[in-house]
């Protein structure tokens, strides 16, 4: 697919209404890749005027400031604020919540101030505005779906309704899990623990939840985070149960009920 | 004249011994770096209204919350029975209250005695569900021995509270009806005008002056030694929780503080600032907290403030899956390293002086303390490298402490100021430095759209 890079629009002289930020898993893992397509799928559906950084972006830092690495954190957030500041566009959307947590409350601090959105809020807004409309096709018609409260959308920024409503369009229940909302479990990648081994302990974070999704019966667990399906598909790997449930990303799920 | 001696005389040492207490309390938070107080003022003081006065995160667990609610406003409400004791006690009247405030009076204590009900039965609930109930966050590691003792304590000294009341109360009702001169007329209180002559019904006069003035004493002794226990022990959330949310951060959990001492060398760096050629370079900066004094003072309040209910190991995914970290642990941990490192500079142990700073007559402070131990003698690596950040221990705290925040900057030290931290971590560090991604690949970050 096609997707011009914010270097190409500036040599046309031209500047984009949406910077789309892939972020790491975005870009790299198989996986969220998928995301990426059909979250592009839809701002293409949507006519919207976007690019990307591509090479130019780089990693917001995230991981590093949680695992206590500050210098490593502040050189690739400045390095991100440096750059940005060579392109105009309105505002800048992520299918990571990670990277939209760094933007919205970390960024500032180190005098990058840019208007951000995760993609839960900007589907929302792009359903409200009639940009996209969702006829939800025979995969997803009548299919139960449970949805998975990322922690730096859910708690971090407390953002409940949005990627809810966004899921209300496509005309099926949502159950909610034991634990959900402010309560919501961790999928168990935060905090930079996605990239080390567990401590001692008696089960994985990722198998609990996959455990209290399971329970609820849904077909389809609904996520926001690349970290969080990662996670949540191990969980319900682990527990054989992935021929009968499928993890998707909001965006996923909108894409495919595209008119 | 002689119990109004003894009662003065009680009450100062009572309060002599307490102020004593509360500035230790004092002095130790303010042991941590000071804190700056931003944001929108009148947001605070909504949160003081609605999370500290209103317990509204208490009701997130019905049950409990309602039972603590039965207690809470009996302790507040009883407090103007307590005026009524103070000015009793000192001038040897006898509820004169009741005559200037009539009606009023009569509701007032009404309302205290329906209160304390409610709170005898909600004590008695918190005591079976702590001791027969398995409630798990009751039982974990760090409650075993004194903190399970001092939860009890607690209950038991609330019951002698109010038993004194019943008794005290009780005893007036029955000699006012016998119209026994010096008790006055107070009109009928809505539980011991029944319960009264239920249990004292059958004493003589003097049995139930002597029951009345035991109920008056004890329920004056046991305010006073509840004064004095809470410093020592883990409630002195009934008066910081108010402080403690007030300045309790407003930004968004999800944002990590900025440390704006690595900026500017990260500036450096990048060649976005220029040097200073006048810096002091002679001393190695550290990073990152590694003991009470790199804490702010929100975290050691917060420390103190800390009730060990255990709701945020509850919530804690590390803690649900079997991993040792327990965020109440880390607070507890805190507050008793606060505690030792207080007393020693109290005492002034000069062996705790650090080497450098030693000369004669030199003051134990915090400015020299180094007792060879810090905060990672108690907490271990495995606890806080177990922590996904996830801010459950955050949002299911009923007093806004935040655990995450003293993790945060300890695993700073550990890796800043340590150069440590889980190996694992290595090729993702490397990887955003070198690659300015998460992972070290080949392929282009645009990849994904060649295909």
């Amino acid at each position: 697919m096609e997707v011009k890079t914010m270097a190409q629009l500036a040599a046309e002289g031209k500047s984009p209404e949406i910077l789309f930020w892939v972020g790491c898993a975005g870009s790299f893992d198989a996986r969220a890749i998928k995301v990426t397509k059909a979250f592009v799928k839809i701002l293409n559906t949507a006519k919207i005027d976007f690019a990307i950084l591509g090479n130019e972006e780089r990693c917001t830092g995230d991981p590093a400031r949680r695992a206590g690495n500050e210098f490593l954190f502040q050189m690739s957030a400045m390095m991100n604020i440096e750059t940005l500041k060579n392109y105009t566009f309105k505002r800048i959307v992520t299918t990571c919540p990670h990277c939209f947590n760094t933007f919205k409350n970390e960024y500032p601090a180190l005098g990058g101030e840019f208007k951000i959105m995760h993609h839960s809020q900007y589907l929302e807004e792009l359903i409200k505005t009639g940009k996209i409309r969702i006829t939800p096709d025979g995969t997803i018609k009548g299919k139960k779906i449970t949805y998975h409260d990322s922690c730096y959308i859910g708690r971090g920024n407390d953002i409940y309704e949005a990627p809810r409503s966004v899921l209300l369009e496509l005309n099926t229940d949502i159950i909610e899990m034991k634990r959900c909302k402010s309560d919501g479990l961790c999928c168990g990648a935060g905090g930079a623990q996605m990239f080390k081994e567990d401590e001692p302990g008696d089960k994985r974070i990722n198998t609990e939840r996959a455990e209290e999704a399971l329970a609820t019966k849904a077909d389809i667990v609904a996520a926001n985070c690349p970290f969080c399906i990662t996670m949540i598909e191990d969980g319900i790997k682990e527990k054989n149960a992935q021929d009968k449930v499928t993890v998707l990303d909001l965006a996923e799920l909108i894409a495919a009920g595209l008119d | 004249m002689l119990p109004q001696i003894i009662f003065a005389l009680v009450t100062f040492v009572a309060f002599w011994y307490a102020y004593k207490q509360y500035n230790r309390i004092w002095k130790n938070i303010h042991l941590g770096k000071e804190i700056k107080v931003t944001g929108d003022k009148s947001q605070r003081w909504k949160n003081v209204v609605l999370i500290a006065l209103g317990q509204k995160k208490m009701f997130k667990k019905w049950i409990p919350g309602l039972f603590h609610f039965f207690i809470y406003s009996a302790f507040i409400i009883t407090q103007i029975e307590l005026v009524e004791i103070f000015v009793d006690g000192f001038l040897g009247t006898h509820r004169p209250f009741a005559a200037i405030f009539g009606g009023l009076y009569t509701f007032a204590i009404s309302l205290i005695e329906v209160l304390s009900l409610l709170a005898f039965v909600a004590t008695l609930i918190f005591l079976s569900r702590r001791n027969l109930l398995k409630i798990p966050r009751f039982h974990k590691p760090e409650m075993k021995g004194w903190p399970k003792l001092d939860g009890n304590i607690i209950l038991y000294l609330e019951l002698a509270l109010v038993i004194g009341i019943f008794m005290m109360n009780g005893a007036d009702t029955v000699l006012q009806s016998r119209g026994v001169e010096h008790y006055t007329q107070t009109g009928s209180f809505a539980v011991t005008s029944w319960l009264g002559p239920a249990l004292f019904g059958g004493l003589s006069d003097g049995a139930l002056m002597f029951v009345e003035r035991t109920g008056w004493w004890m329920h004056f002794l046991v305010v006073l030694g509840f004064l004095n226990y809470l410093p020592i022990s883990k409630h002195l959330h009934v008066f910081l929780a108010f402080p403690n949310v007030f300045y309790g951060r407003l930004t968004p959990k999800g944002e990590i503080d900025n440390m704006d001492e690595v900026t500017t060398e990260v500036k450096i760096m990048l060649g976005l600032e220029e040097p200073d050629p006048n810096a002091d370079m002679s001393d190695l900066p550290e990073f990152g907290a590694k003991d009470i004094f790199d804490l702010t003072e929100l975290n050691l309040l917060n420390a103190y403030t800390c009730t060990e209910c255990g709701r945020c190991t509850e919530a804690c995914p590390a803690n649900i899956t079997g991993k040792k970290l327990s965020p109440r642990k880390i607070m507890m941990d805190v507050r008793d390293r606060m505690e030792l490192v207080g007393k020693n500079i109290t005492d002034n142990k000069t062996d705790c002086i650090a080497a450098a700073k030693k000369t004669d007559g030199v003051v134990l402070s915090k400015e020299n303390y180094d007792d060879g131990k810090s905060l990672f003698d108690s907490i271990t690596k495995e606890e806080l490298f177990a922590c996904t950040t996830c801010n459950a221990c955050v949002e299911a705290c009923p007093v806004s402490i935040s655990p995450l925040d003293i993790i945060v900057q300890l695993r700073r030290y550990d890796l800043l100021t340590n150069s440590a931290g889980p190996s694992d971590w290595m090729p993702m560090f490397n990887a955003i430095e070198n690659a300015g991604a998460v992972w070290q690949l080949s392929t282009d970050r645009d990849a994904w759209t060649k295909d």
